[in-house]
């Protein structure tokens, strides 16, 4: 490009960001719910109970499998945490002689939800309750899911570019940290913003962007094992090392007390938490159990696996100790997750995690807030302009608004309706779509205080909806205890109070009188 | 960009747009590619190390040649210069193959 590196990277940083702002402001909102994924779904699944023990959870867990699926080829549990108030079975019949084996990964109607604490199946209301958030962040929706992961990589990788094309186009990025003009000229208090909410989390939005595109490194970038490998399969042995599978020797013994290895497995990981246990052949001599450590015990994110003898409670085998590079690879994993935060540094994730939605957003902002002042005719702007202005509006109003519609779809639709999860989910896209017809429709201004007013009154009444439709309420909440659904409420209220305040700033905005003398473009980088 | 006095015509402009824009995309990926390859490859560590690194590294490469294909002086400075690296790193690929087959 003509001109110096830092104006050409001024420019690369702003349309990169526009192009592909608008996904990226979905990815990284929904991104930041998935931070409370266990207490979304908790929400969303009032028929649920409280979290309990793991042990606790196992027991009820192999007393259901045994009942159910004595024969099974193997069980899977996913035992429940201190913020998970179920345990999410599913298993694998015995294959009928004659008939092809079903795929792996293959889980059908062989699942079941147990109550955590009472063993007893619950069958909560069809949702996808955290899930979705956590899901559409990467993998869109709508899309194949390959494609969609290929689309928000695509997105995570010019997010990167971004925002190391921001850092240098930022020459005083260290003033900037303390330079905010709330009442200077409309553009810079914009500015002053977006570099604020940049500036300040900057080491968190790098490496969340990082460390995002190496969730799907094995999808994005698999020409290092293609190099070293040729099959795939061998390094996944070389990379998730399992025991080695037996067969089923006929002889019928009783299982473990899974509660006792559960105990032997935790002494090993010096009082680390399991997470999934994986049976094969219960109830018979040939039985083994597997126990994988909860993924937010360490900072890693794969904590490792443990083979059990299935009759004896023995210890077998331990998957051995990654090398340096694949633990950094599991760290970066963990990070991204953040699994692994106490709940004082997951609310710290989830501030960053704000920060970079409200960089995203007043990025966003600033490009037209530049523009309009250079505008020929700032009251007839001309297409793009104005495309990217509705679009700005519809979806910074209106991806919250859709998040707290699938809520509201979740409280509302009927409990038996035919595709109940799927018609919560269209509800968020129906939502969003709307804001964005409804930006279209009305002049900008209105557009801005009418669509933020709407989204802060669909997330802030979330907990009435809630108190009237189902046994879940803020004092109910209060009063036996259960402080993950109070802070929920009181979350919701305050982001639907955070809404309030925009669409009030919006109402009360007066757009700069045109500057006599055109700013420079290196001071500016928009 | 605006420090000319005279700019070019707007289809130039646009063609030169693209021109970085491809190679941003579709040369920074085959360069980033190749170099998680020939890392995987070349790196003396445990095969499965030296591909992790090599993967791990991919991303950075990948955002310094976009950076680069739109900092450039010319967009087929870009071409030219990538492409140079590119066909390196596939005979550092081609040479290691070579001398050890793949697992």
């Amino acid at each position: 490009m003509k001109g110096s590196f830092r104006q050409s990277m001024a420019w690369l940083h702003t349309w990169s960001g526009l192009v592909f702002g608008w996904v990226l402001f979905a990815m990284f909102l929904t991104g930041t719910a998935s931070y409370f994924r266990p207490e979304i779904t908790r929400w969303m699944e009032p028929e649920t109970g409280r979290p309990a023990s793991y042990a606790q959870a196992a027991q009820g867990a192999v007393a259901y499998l045994t009942k159910t699926a004595p024969d099974a080829e193997s069980w899977s549990i996913t035992l429940p945490d201190e913020r998970q108030a179920t345990a999410r079975l599913f298993w694998r019949p015995a294959p009928t002689p004659g008939e092809e084996a079903p795929r792996r990964r293959g889980r059908g109607d062989n699942r079941a939800v147990l109550d955590a604490a009472t063993g007893e199946p619950v069958s909560p209301r069809d949702t996808r309750g955290g899930e979705f958030f956590y899901r559409v962040h990467f993998q869109m929706h709508y899309l194949p899911v390959l494609q969609g992961r290929w689309v928000a990589g695509l997105c995570a990788m010019f997010m990167l570019v971004a925002i190391l094309s921001g850092v240098v186009t930022h020459k005083r990025i260290f003033k900037d940290f303390f330079t905010f003009r709330p009442r200077k000229a409309a553009q810079r208090s914009w500015l002053d913003a977006h570099n604020l909410t940049a500036v300040l989390a900057l080491p968190f939005h790098l490496m969340i962007t990082y460390t995002g595109l190496v969730t799907l490194m094995g999808l994005y970038m698999p020409w290092g094992v293609t190099a070293n490998y040729k099959a795939p399969e061998t390094y996944f042995e070389a990379m998730f090392p399992r025991a080695e599978e037996v067969e089923r020797s006929g002889v019928a013994a009783p299982l473990a007390n899974l509660p006792g290895v559960l105990e032997t497995a935790s002494e090993q990981w010096g009082g680390g938490r399991p997470w999934i246990v994986n049976v094969s052949n219960p109830g018979d001599a040939s039985a083994v159990i597997e126990v994988t450590r909860h993924s937010g015990d360490q900072l890693a994110y794969a904590g490792g696996t443990l083979a059990f003898n299935g009759v004896t409670g023995q210890l077998i085998s331990a998957t051995p100790e990654p090398g340096p590079a694949v633990l950094t690879n599991r760290v970066m994993y963990g990070l991204h997750m953040g699994r692994f935060a106490d709940p004082i540094l997951r609310w710290v994730y989830f501030l960053c995690s704000l920060a970079g939605c409200a960089m995203v957003a007043t990025g966003l902002v600033l490009w037209t807030v530049k523009r309009r002042a250079q505008l020929p005719d700032p009251d007839r702007p001309h297409f793009g302009f104005r495309l990217v202005e509705r679009l700005n509006i519809g979806t910074i109003a209106g991806v919250p608004a859709g998040m707290a519609a699938m809520l509201w779809a979740n409280r509302l639709l009927p409990v038996g309706m035919a595709g109940r999860a799927e018609w919560e989910v269209h509800s968020f896209f129906i939502a969003w779509s709307g804001m964005i017809a409804w930006a279209c429709a009305r002049p900008p201004r209105r557009a801005w205080v009418e669509t933020l007013s709407a989204a802060a009154f669909l997330v802030a009444a979330l907990p009435l909806v809630s108190a009237a439709t189902t046994s879940r309420n803020l004092v109910s909440a209060l009063l036996t205890g259960d402080w993950a659904m109070v802070a929920f409420d009181l979350t919701l209220l305050a982001l639907g109070a955070a809404l309030a305040f925009c669409a009030l700033k919006a109402g009360a905005y007066r757009s700069a009188p045109k500057p006599r003398r055109r700013t420079r473009t290196e001071e500016a980088p928009a | 960009m605006s420090g000319r006095v005279v700019r070019a015509p707007l289809w130039q402009r646009c063609a030169d747009v693209a021109a970085r824009a491809v190679a941003a995309i579709g040369l920074g990926y085959l360069v980033a590619a190749l170099a998680a390859a020939a890392l995987a490859r070349w790196l003396p560590a445990p095969r499965l190390e030296a591909t992790m690194i090599g993967s791990l590294a991919s991303f950075a490469i990948f955002a310094a040649v976009a950076m680069w294909a739109f900092a450039a002086r010319e967009a087929w400075r870009v071409w030219a210069f990538g492409c140079l690296v590119a066909s390196g790193l596939a005979v550092l690929i081609w040479l290691s193959l070579l001398m050890e087959p793949r697992l």
